[in-house]
């Protein structure tokens, strides 16, 4: 057999049938589930008399619209509390495991998943959330879908498809101090553009990636639907073996040897052919902050907002007047020199473990700055919480004067309480910096979650590999 | 899916171009976690003259008695006749719904915006294209004739007349199949349930762990 592509391996392995124009019905291994894109899916298949086809495949919480303050006085709004209680109420009726809110292992729908050991090399992974593209870290092919195809999944186990372009995307060297997977995948997005990796699945490959945790290489797929493509992938490796070991659903006993022995398959052979290569040099990429509403509006720390101006032309020119506007920036401000009044430290693209300990290492000691009104740090589940509190992380966060929350989706898309007011300014681990995405007028910066703790300090950015 | 094979239904005139979806379903409505129940809320700020939240009783707002869908004579209409770019603006399944919901099951108009044209089949809707004369001269009889129908038979693809005449109309052959036979997409993919298990079973083979 010819050379193949990590993504053909995971593709070929899916196919139930091909039609003659190549639309394939692809089996899905692994359905997340949440409250916001659920309730019809649900709703239909009760209409139509049908049962999911297979519920152990299926893993359910609520995230978007979850309280992360007081955890015990419930959810004020009627319309989000009804929206988690639905999805409480359908999963109880069709059997379908649901961590609530409350138990330790809610969070994040793709902090969660991992978390658990649910999602493993060589499983095909759906969620009614783009975002779902973080599955891929672990040799995955996770796909982002909208709520007719929840439905369908649910009723059939199958998802149509339609197998998209590869993309090779290659980073070598060794990451410089204070960069992260998140300044990785700014800058990647930053010189490719939003729409570059449209009809792509994307591999990351390089020494680089391998030199990344599983929590950087989850941050890199995270952001992979930034940058247009419906999925990001990268091989499996002892990296992935040793992060899936030993978790509640991960493969046991004779099992867990038969897994690894075809994980290890999981990459793509020497000389597979791909639609298009993209090289980066790791040495290079400088910490990121993306300047606009778009995350392809990136700079280095160490640069400047644009000058319209100089734009390559003149539609680029109109988008970044309409972007500094919105965000109240002059042209060839140094970035350093941006004050900023909120930070959000969480979400599925910065919400685990490591993030928590690279903000805290940064915050250790120090105070937040006086012009920043409010510094958040949300765990991205109920574990990465408790495994904070253990290793005494929320007690550096708070004697800096940050605020330490319960875990869920929060100020990353503001559905529930935690928002920016209109003109207020933020530094944010998430991975959306849209008009009105944290809030009605609020201004996003996108960063890497020791460039926000150490933006919180200083009241402004600052280029934490200096620190 | 419902299917859809002959109907003779009443047709209510709604005499704009390029209604939005917006204007089909307001935004407010889009929090609702049900894909039913949108008919008392199609066309809301122009049905009502009150401004519509979700949850309300319609039954006892205010409605807006010059909105064509008001008026007694069109009461109980299955067949919209609209004028060009029906349904532009977002890819919201929610306009479909609201549509169907209400009692509609053919559309009629010059053009249709891309996406919800796609989305009214899979939602048991038959959007019909028809030539802009053609809709006009509907437009004239429908509203001079109180109880104005049209034979709509899908099999055949024609749409008869009153008056004797008869259109013949466009439809793909696939959407036309799952149409006739009331299968959305999960109903077509239910015909393959062999195909499915039989890869299931290899793939609990290869793959145990997968299904421990
Ligand atoms: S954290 Fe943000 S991006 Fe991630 S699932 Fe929640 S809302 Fe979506």
């Amino acid at each position: 057999m010819s050379a193949q592509t990590l993504y053909d391996k995971l593709w070929n392995s899916h196919v139930v049938r091909q039609e003659a124009d190549g639309t394939a019905l692809i089996y899905i291994d692994r359905q997340l589930v949440h409250e916001v894109t659920s309730p019809q899916a649900f709703e239909g298949l009760k209409l139509a008399h049908r049962k999911p086809w297979r519920t152990a495949s299926m893993l359910a919480t609520p995230d978007h619209n979850v309280p992360t303050k007081n955890l015990g006085g419930g959810i004020k709004d009627p319309i989000s509390r009804l929206q988690v209680e639905t999805l409480d109420a359908n999963c109880a009726e069709f059997g379908i495991v649901e961590f609530k809110r409350g138990d330790a292992r809610q969070g994040v729908v793709h902090v969660m998943g991992p978390e658990q050991g649910a999602t493993l090399p060589g499983m095909t992974v759906v969620c009614g959330d783009s975002h779902t593209s973080t599955h891929g870290a672990f040799a995955a092919l996770a796909h982002g879908i909208g709520t007719s195809e929840v439905e369908h999944v649910m009723a059939t186990q199958c998802l149509v498809a339609k197998k998209s372009k590869a993309m090779l995307i290659k980073v070598e060297g060794v990451l410089g101090r204070g960069v992260t997977a998140k300044d990785i995948a700014l800058a990647v997005i930053g010189r490719m553009g939003t729409a570059g990796g449209t009809g792509y699945a994307i591999e990351f490959a390089g020494s680089a990636i391998r030199g990344l945790s599983m929590e950087g290489r989850m941050t890199l797929c995270n952001m992979a639907i930034e940058a247009g493509a419906r999925a990001g992938m990268i091989a499996a490796d002892d990296t992935t073996f040793a992060y899936i070991k030993g978790r509640p659903y991960a493969p046991q006993g004779d099992n867990w040897d038969k897994a690894v022995a075809y994980w290890k398959t999981l990459h793509s052979d020497e000389g597979a052919a791909f639609d298009a290569v993209v090289e980066l040099d790791a040495t290079i990429i400088r910490p990121q902050v993306t300047w606009g509403t778009s995350p392809e509006m990136v700079t280095d720390i160490d640069g400047s907002v644009p000058d319209p101006a100089s734009a390559p032309d003149a539609v680029k020119r109109g988008d970044w007047e309409r972007a500094l506007a919105y965000m109240g920036l002059t042209a060839n401000t140094p970035m350093t020199e941006i004050k900023i009044d909120k930070v959000f430290i969480g979400s599925c693209t910065n919400g685990r473990i490591e993030d928590m300990r690279a903000a805290a290492a940064v915050a250790k000691g120090k105070k937040v700055a006086a012009n920043v009104k409010l510094a958040m740090v949300v765990p991205g589940s109920g574990l990465v919480k408790a495994q904070a509190e253990q290793e005494g992380l929320d007690k550096i966060f708070v004697e800096a004067g940050f605020e330490w929350r319960d875990p869920g989706c929060s100020m990353c898309l503001a559905m529930n309480d935690d928002r920016l007011e209109p003109g207020e300014r933020c530094a944010s681990t998430s991975n959306r910096n849209f008009e009105g995405r944290q809030g009605q007028g609020g201004r996003t910066h996108l960063v890497s979650p020791e460039m926000a703790a150490a933006a919180a300090i200083a009241g402004h950015f600052v280029d934490v590999s200096k620190l | 899916m419902r299917k859809f094979t002959l109907l003779d239904g009443l047709v209510v005139p709604l005499d704009r171009a390029n209604v939005d979806t917006d204007a089909i379903i307001p935004k407010q409505f889009l929090k609702s976690i049900k894909r039913s129940g949108f008919g008392p809320n199609a066309f809301d700020e122009w049905r009502y003259l009150d401004h519509g939240e979700p949850g309300q009783d319609c039954s006892k707002r205010p409605s807006n008695p010059d909105f064509v869908l008001n008026q007694s004579r069109y009461q109980g209409a299955q067949v919209l006749l609209a004028r060009e770019n029906f349904g532009c603006g977002s890819s919201r399944e929610h306009a479909p719904w609201a549509l169907e919901d209400y009692g509609f099951r053919v559309i009629i108009a010059p053009s249709f915006a891309d996406i919800f044209f796609n989305n009214c089949f899979k939602n048991g809707l038959l959007p019909i294209k028809l030539d802009a004369d053609k809709v006009d001269a509907l437009f004239k009889a429908v509203e001079s004739n109180v109880g104005y129908k049209l034979k709509v038979d899908l099999e055949q693809q024609t749409i008869a007349l009153p008056d004797g005449t008869a259109y013949k109309f466009d439809v793909d052959a696939h959407r036309k199949h799952c149409l006739l036979n009331g299968l959305d997409d999960i109903g077509l993919t239910l015909e393959h349930v062999g195909d499915i298990k039989a890869f299931e079973a290899k793939h609990r083979g290869a793959q145990p762990w997968l299904y421990a």
